[in-house]
């Protein structure tokens, strides 16, 4: 277990100058000894290329990564005692599931005795104790995740585990057994686990941080409630969410906000002038009552219903709203004129994307 | 076009791909074949498409018989999982390949309308291996609608797409599905995705069909265990109980006034779905006392793992909780919210609906 | 998986087949006809049956050239594919480097078979040669045409020298073909170079290792060309491998009837050992597929 510092830049090229020569741009971030981080963002973020900075299997260009205040930027994976996870199960095909748990603690002329006993212990943990004799390239694809796992923490003295979208292989009804397993073993393990997913649902159930980022930067850190109820960035906004948060670009004026030619009641926070985003979720947007003059008029264009809620879709003047409802509310027909209350305790102000309020 | 499977089974030597099983897709809308992996789904597919010729049963189209048929000379546009493109020529020439084979006039119009449709028309340069994984995606859908074929078949399309890019297409996708007249059929594992594209769905498990009808009636009324637990995310609570004059006695648990059928059999299964629990008390409810074994957070719900006297269920709360790990805790459940299968896995009883679409 | 078939396919293959039928199906015939007849004279033929085979297998010489054969096809295996493995891991994996090494490894590929018998054989002249100047001066004896083992050793040289590459281009393409993950996982466990070939680079080069073993088993079985321009069979027949004795018997003795038959049997070795082998290396394949519990 140990306390991770990253304090690095991340380029491909040799001199960059703008930030598109950087895949990461300068960050300062400290994992937590124990503690189950997430990295989330889209493909091409820069969050395997921090996982891998951090395992020691990438050497940052500038900057330098600390373990525990010791400085590991040149060392090696196995210096750094870390384990990774990767994408596609990577198992050794000729080694049953016991000699692959085995094989990292072989490798380090651990005692007979010892190995036995902690690979029965991960086993265990694992629930894979009857197929330890099983040749561990006929098993399905959860079960070599989980041997992969296993391997990572088979080491009583593994550092941190990374790992990298893990559960991408794996079927919808199988991942939730996974991502049980894998909280089970933070919680009994308490070691410093971090993830990197592209799915926010693994990210926020999984961690207790969850890094969002975005080519090549950290737009926010923070647990998942703050990340849901107040996004530090209308990305954070759209990416968290299914569906994302609504966006409508409203202006702050003298005489108060206004969307296009409409006026919008009096806010008691203090906003800046000019062009602002409001952004509104999908969970929080509510129908007002069709008279209501402070709320937005809207037609609707779609109802669907998505089994544990329904999502109906809005057109007020160009700009297209979602809202969540309940499966047992009351839900408007397509074509209906409806009100859209966006002012509330949960609607965020973005500017140049920014949250100001 | 009407396509039509009658008794269609597969067998590859001594297994069983598909067993016996007759699909008449609902022409011009999308349909959803929903399953887990080795389920049958590509299998169904490609005999569908004409790439296989199944080991016994018939397929139709309007009517004729076109089961030995090969898929040259059927009307069919395939896009696949891994962004099939022509990888030596640009992506203009790949999206007017279905054209130029038919030898349509207006190629290069029809090319650009059909690339702004999906956003790639600033790509028509390039070739396809400069571009990312949507954008190549969105290359190879181009392609199977330039082809305008009556059947388009994607085999999970968007599974090795990002989340965020996944819901995007696949909105895109719905709106596209929409405004064309193809019938659409649509292979993906996950049910939510079936949710979210609508139209009908038919879920496959071990190479048999389950059940086929619109997407939510099939969601809110599964025809047996099987069907409602390939449809669900999470998976559904199951919870063994035994039938009584007023109703379902739930072993270990408490009992639940649910009119059942006069032929239901004695041992029941009861089904509840994760967002049917509820921890505060309405009217009527059924209370489960129980210990909170996980709690997980999602943004805008809670998923709380509660171990109970009747077993271990999950429960699906709007909105972020906060539960230690141990801690007592009380789920509320209304007995109409429950689904009843009997000995054999069948339905007996479905949750009335309130609200909804109308 | 069952495709639609298409009848007029036939059509096609058509020339091909007769083009096939005429240069390979009919002169096979023609000896399965010589070999169960004895030809005193163009016109005066007997039939006997299995005479021929019987007396083929009773017949010392070609035992001899038998053992022969197979202690050198052994032997090719037994150094050309490690040698090829070690070959494949030295290459470097990407770069101007890797295409530059590829085009340098596969030159002796490309060498007419009898251009190489007389390479080496000039190669190996104590006057003019290379090696038999080297070997001269530093006081080994060496004749490859006097002494029989180191005619025998020098044929094997020959054919390492030769064909090694093929074995290496096989490997190269097999370890390519290993994702990185694999290597990153290995590093992270802590194996070391040994175990990494052990129990990654070697299991995934199975599919091209058995290619490559069948491919030199079976090259180096019908052998003929090189040693026959290097040695000519000698000295003695400690050479004589065994398709140039069959050619002595047909073309050099005219015995039709027993190289005719001996012909087939040749071939039905070749056949069977071929077979028995791609079989086992299934089966371990499989195994390994099917997570067979130890």
């Amino acid at each position: 277990m140990a306390r991770i510092d990253l304090d690095l830049a991340h380029s491909y090229k040799p001199n960059p100058k703008e930030d598109g020569d950087y895949a990461l741009l300068p960050l300062k971030m400290s994992f937590v000894d124990g503690g189950a981080y997430a990295l989330l963002g889209p493909s091409g973020c820069g969050k395997t290329t921090m996982l891998n900075i951090m395992s020691g299997l990438l050497v940052p260009s500038h900057g330098t990564v600390k373990f525990d205040g010791k400085d590991v930027t040149r060392a090696t994976p196995q210096e750094r005692n870390i384990a990774q996870v990767f994408q596609f199960p990577v198992i050794y095909d000729t080694m049953t599931v016991a000699e692959n748990l085995a094989f990292p603690l072989k490798n380090r002329k651990v005692p007979e005795a010892q190995i036995k006993q902690r690979v029965g212990q991960i086993a265990e943990m694992l629930e894979m104790s009857h197929q330890l004799n099983l040749r561990a390239a006929g098993l399905a694809a959860d079960q070599k995740q989980k041997i992969s796992l296993g391997r990572g923490l088979v080491r009583p003295d593994v550092s941190a585990v990374l790992f990298d979208e893990p559960l991408t292989v794996i079927d919808p009804h199988l991942k939730w057994q996974l991502r049980r397993k894998l909280k089970q073993i933070h919680h009994e393990l308490k070691l410093t686990l971090i993830y990197v997913t592209h799915d926010q649902v693994e990210a926020l159930t999984f961690a207790e941080q969850v890094v969002v980022m975005t080519r090549g930067k950290a737009v926010q850190v923070g647990p998942a409630e703050a990340l849901f109820e107040r996004p530090a960035h209308t990305f954070v906004g759209h990416f968290i969410g299914s569906p994302g948060m609504n966006f409508l670009p409203v202006q702050m004026g003298a005489s108060g906000l206004r969307i296009g030619d409409q006026a919008l009641p009096a806010t008691t926070r203090t906003l800046p002038m000019g062009d602002l985003k409001l952004g509104i979720r999908p969970e929080y947007l509510a129908i007002a009552a069709a008279d209501d003059p402070n709320a937005l008029p809207a037609t609707v264009t779609q109802v669907q219903d998505i089994g544990t809620y329904i999502l109906v879709n809005c057109r007020a003047g160009e700009h297209v709203m979602k809202v969540r409802l309940a499966p047992d509310a009351v839900v408007p027909a397509p074509g209906d004129a409806v009100r859209l209350q966006v002012l509330g305790e949960h609607t965020c102000f973005y500017k140049n994307e920014e949250l100001v309020a | 076009m009407q396509l039509t499977l009658e008794g269609i089974s597969k067998k590859v030597g001594a297994e069983t791909w598909l067993h016996d099983m007759s699909l008449a897709p609902h022409p011009g809308a999308v349909t959803v074949l929903l399953g887990a992996t080795q389920a049958g789904k590509t299998s169904l597919m490609r005999i569908m498409a004409g790439l296989d010729t199944p080991s016994a049963g018939k397929v139709g189209v309007d009517g004729k018989d076109v089961t030995g048929v090969p898929v040259r000379e059927r009307n069919v546009a395939m896009v696949y999982q891994q962004f099939i493109n022509y990888p030596s020529m640009s992506v203009a020439d790949n999206i007017a390949s279905p054209l130029k084979l038919r030898g349509e006039k207006g190629v290069a119009e029809r090319v650009r309308e059909l690339a702004s449709k999906l956003h790639i028309e600033m790509f028509l340069d390039r070739l396809p291996a400069a571009l990312s994984g949507g954008q190549q995606q969105r290359v190879a859908l181009a392609r199977a609608l330039a082809k305008n074929a009556p059947l388009m078949l994607l085999d999970e399309p968007l599974v090795n797409l990002d989340y965020k890019l996944r819901e995007e297409l696949r909105e895109e996708l719905t709106q596209l599905f929409a405004s064309g007249d193809s019938t659409v059929v649509y292979a993906t594992t996950e049910p939510a995705e079936a949710l979210l594209l609508g139209g009908y769905t038919a879920v496959l498990d071990a190479g048999e069909l389950l059940q086929y009808g619109p997407t939510a009636e099939v969601f809110h009324a599964p025809a047996s265990i099987r069907v409602a637990r390939a449809f669900s995310d999470p998976p559904m609570n199951l919870i063994a109980g035994e039938a009584m004059s007023v109703g379902v006695q739930m072993n270990a648990g408490p009992a639940l006034q649910i009119p059942l059928p006069p032929a239901a059999s004695r041992a029941l299964t009861l089904g509840v779905r994760a967002s049917a629990l509820r921890v505060y008390a309405r009217p009527g409810d059924v209370a489960l006392p129980g210990k909170v074994e996980l709690a997980e957070i999602s943004g805008s719900d809670t998923f709380v793992h509660v171990s109970t006297a009747v077993g271990e269920l999950v429960a699906q709360l709007t909105g972020v909780h906060d539960f230690a790990l141990g801690a007592a805790i009380t789920l509320h459940l209304n007995p109409t919210q429950v689904y009843v299968f009997d000995q054999g896995g069948r339905l007996l009883v479905a949750p009335t609906r309130t609200g909804g679409p109308r | 998986m069952n495709k639609p078939v298409n009848q007029k396919a036939w059509f096609l293959i058509l020339p091909v087949f007769i083009c096939v039928a005429f240069s390979a199906i009919v002169p096979l015939m023609t000896v399965v006809n010589y070999s169960v007849q004895d030809i005193i004279s163009p016109e005066r033929r007997v039939f006997v049956g299995t005479e021929w085979f019987a007396s083929v297998m009773r017949d010392e010489d070609l035992h001899a050239a038998l053992w022969n054969q197979l202690r050198f096809s052994l032997a090719v295996l037994a150094v050309e594919i490690p040698l090829g493995i070690g070959l494949a891991l030295a290459m470097p994996a990407q770069g101007w480097k890797s295409s530059a090494t590829l085009v340098i490894i596969a030159l002796s590929l490309l060498i007419p078979w009898n251009v190489v018998g007389t390479i080496w054989q000039i190669f190996g002249r104590a006057d003019i040669g290379l090696m038999g100047a080297t070997l001269e001066k530093l006081g080994i004896e060496y004749s490859y045409t006097g002494n029989a083992t180191q005619a025998w050793l020098t044929v094997l040289l020959m054919d390492v020298w030769h064909w090694t590459p093929l074995v290496a281009l096989l490997c190269y393409a097999g370890l390519r073909s290993i994702p990185d993950a694999y290597y990153q996982a290995a590093r992270i466990d802590g194996a070391s170079k040994l175990a990494v070939f052990r129990y990654i680079q070697l299991p995934k080069m199975r599919g091209v290792l058995m290619i490559a073993v069948l491919l030199r088993f079976m090259d180096s079985f019908m052998i003929y060309t090189e040693p026959f321009v290097l040695t000519g069979g000698g000295p003695g027949n400690a050479t004589t491998f065994l398709s140039q004795y069959l050619t002595q018997k047909a073309v050099g003795q005219f015995d039709l009837g027993p190289a005719a038959a001996f012909s087939l049997i040749y071939f039905l070795i070749i056949l069977l050992f071929c077979f028995v082998l791609y079989n086992w290396m299934q089966r371990v394949g499989t195994a390994d597929k099917e997570g067979v519990a130890e």
